[in-house]
């Protein structure tokens, strides 16, 4: 770029405008790519199939109307809350315990040095996985459905709170201990406080565990929730109604952890 | 009865965890009630380690610290530190930031007017009442060093140690303060240890005079300084100490440049070898 052109665009535009701008372009390529994806879905399911032929029954044009459906019955806004709530019963649970736990370990290099493993360990291991376990364990029904959501959502919370603590600047932790502060002051007025950020990080990274892990949780032993409710449109076979309910549970985790971003966002420039 | 040294330290050798050699070793200080100590030093001689030893947040390897005749092991609720940083919690407006503390359990109870009356106090004794409600990000670096200074007068301590808490204030600012640190100590009869590089700001206020050097450090000088306040006219009298301190200090910045020589000698000695 010329100095000339440089002055010209400085000179029409100020940095709020130029970020606006940037804000978007980036808006429009991210619907085009959306867009595209749905091109390419209406190419494969209603362009190129054959009617009656396996493709054709996920029809994006009978997809749509089958989610313009449900969402005029309230019987399936039944599933989505649901669902959502047991996603939140399952994040807190996994909040209350995540977060002093993180900040334990945070705290004790001790501590730190005797659970790391067997987090890493535990954390790799497909929440699904205890499934069989879950439900022997608690019974067919929410229960279950809440502990492997609470123990998949756990680790992000668990070593974000940690990584916070250990990140926390010390001058702070000095400050506290000039004031002859217990340590129980010092945990409840520096160190929570001054991780919070971290903690919605975490929080950020669970809420998206969840939600993905929501489905297979659900398609066993319930009846409710947008998992048992593709389970009972592939039994019905309405292919149209498993496909919309595919695009809600997209667009709906995409907005829980915009809502997500956002409350971290929002802290961030709190601070 | 003599005046009583509130807090002293004594024999005091300390090395950080890790260090070849000890920071400071058998250094002997004191201050009393009503008096202003200046520590003056070369930067990095241990002038801010040395205050966290004698505010109870770092134990020496030999040697104790006193209040009040008893051994202070932690961090004494009568004892203020004002840190070489101002250390502001960034969450917290500066009125919050000023009453941080005042209501911990090993603080002296007060109820919620006391403290509020107390920070008040505080603010205005520093000149910012008119930004209680403003966050630290907001603060420029001079008024984040005062608001420090403010969360420690709020407490109204016996024992005031400041390290180099007017570093960063502009001429006239820092006049006030040290004012304010006179009218403080007169008015509380506070004991005060002061940190600061700058000769004319002990000179200023200071009683006594403690100069750290050497490696490891100790008291290599110290100068009663006996000129009552305000030492605006007192210019001449001062300049005298004012030369033989900047001797001293140069003298005490000469020697570790020796130690590097010495280390450069024996490390071209290895190379020969
Ligand atoms: N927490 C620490 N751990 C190890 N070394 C430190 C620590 N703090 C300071 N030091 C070292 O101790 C020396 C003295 O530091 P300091 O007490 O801050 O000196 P001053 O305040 O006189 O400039 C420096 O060389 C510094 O690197
Ligand atoms: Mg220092």
């Amino acid at each position: 770029m010329t100095a000339a052109t440089q002055v010209v665009s400085s000179a029409l535009g100020s940095a709020t405008s130029r970020s606006l701008d940037a804000g978007l372009k980036r808006a429009a390529l991210g619907s085009l790519g959306v867009g595209l994806l749905f091109v390419g879905w209406w190419l494969v399911t209603d362009y190129s199939a054959a009617q009656g032929s396996f493709l054709a029954r996920f029809s994006l044009a009978r997809t749509m109307s089958a989610l313009a459906g449900l969402l005029a019955d309230s019987s399936f806004w039944n599933h989505v809350g649901v669902s959502l709530q047991r996603v939140a019963v399952g994040l807190g649970l996994a909040t209350l315990v995540g977060a002093p736990l993180g900040v334990a370990v945070g705290l004790s290099k001790t501590l730190e040095a005797a659970t790391t493993p067997a987090f890493q360990l535990l954390r790799m291991i497909s929440p699904l996985s205890w499934m069989p376990i879950a439900v022997m364990a608690f019974g067919v029904g929410d229960r279950p459905v809440y502990f492997l959501l609470a123990f998949a959502a756990v680790w992000p919370i668990v070593l974000n709170t940690a990584a916070g603590v250990r990140g926390l600047d010390r001058r702070y932790l000095q400050l506290a201990s000039s004031l002859a502060a217990t340590r129980w002051e010092t945990v409840r007025r520096v160190v929570a406080p001054g991780i919070v950020a971290h903690v919605l990080t975490g929080v950020r990274l669970s809420i998206g565990v969840s939600w993905i892990i929501l489905v297979p949780c659900e398609m066993l032993g319930v009846t409710a929730g947008l998992g048992y409710f593709i389970l009972d449109a592939r039994d019905r076979l309405a292919y149209p109604e498993l496909m919309a309910t595919i695009i809600v549970i997209g667009a709906l985790g995409y907005m829980l952890d915009g809502a997500a971003r956002g409350l971290q966002n929002r802290w961030a420039r709190q601070n | 009865m003599t005046a009583p040294q509130v807090l002293a330290g004594r024999g005091l050798t300390f090395q950080y965890q890790g260090a070849q050699s000890p920071l400071f070793s058998d250094l002997d200080i004191h201050v009393q009630r009503g008096e202003i100590i200046a520590v003056l030093g070369p930067s990095g001689v241990g002038k801010s380690s040395l205050l966290r030893v004698l505010g109870g947040l770092q134990a020496p390897a030999r040697g104790e610290v006193t209040l009040d005749g008893e051994p202070l092991l932690a961090p004494h609720p009568r004892v203020a530190i004002a840190f070489q940083d101002p250390s502001l919690l960034p969450w917290l407006t500066l009125e919050k930031n000023v009453a941080f503390g005042l209501d911990f359990k090993r603080q002296p109870r007060r109820d919620k007017a006391e403290r509020a009356a107390l920070v008040d106090e505080a603010l205005r004794e520093v000149g910012l009442s008119d930004f209680r409600r403003a966050y630290p990000s907001e603060l420029s670096g001079g008024m984040s060093q005062r608001a420090a200074l403010a969360r420690c007068l709020a407490r109204r301590p016996e024992v005031l140690l400041l390290d180099e808490p007017f570093g960063a204030l502009d001429e006239v600012t820092r006049r006030e303060m040290q004012a304010l640190l006179l009218q403080i100590v007169a008015d509380y009869d506070t004991a005060a240890l002061l940190i600061t590089h700058d000769i004319d700001e002990a000179l200023a206020v200071a009683d006594r005079i403690v100069l750290l050097g050497g490696a490891p450090a100790s008291a290599i000088g110290q100068w009663d300084v006996r000129v009552a306040q305000p030492r605006a006219d007192a210019i001449e009298e001062l300049g005298q100490m004012r030369i033989e301190i900047l001797q001293a200090l140069r003298g005490a910045v000469r020697r570790p440049r020796k130690d590097i020589q010495t280390c450069a000698l024996t490390a071209s000695l290895a190379v020969a070898c």
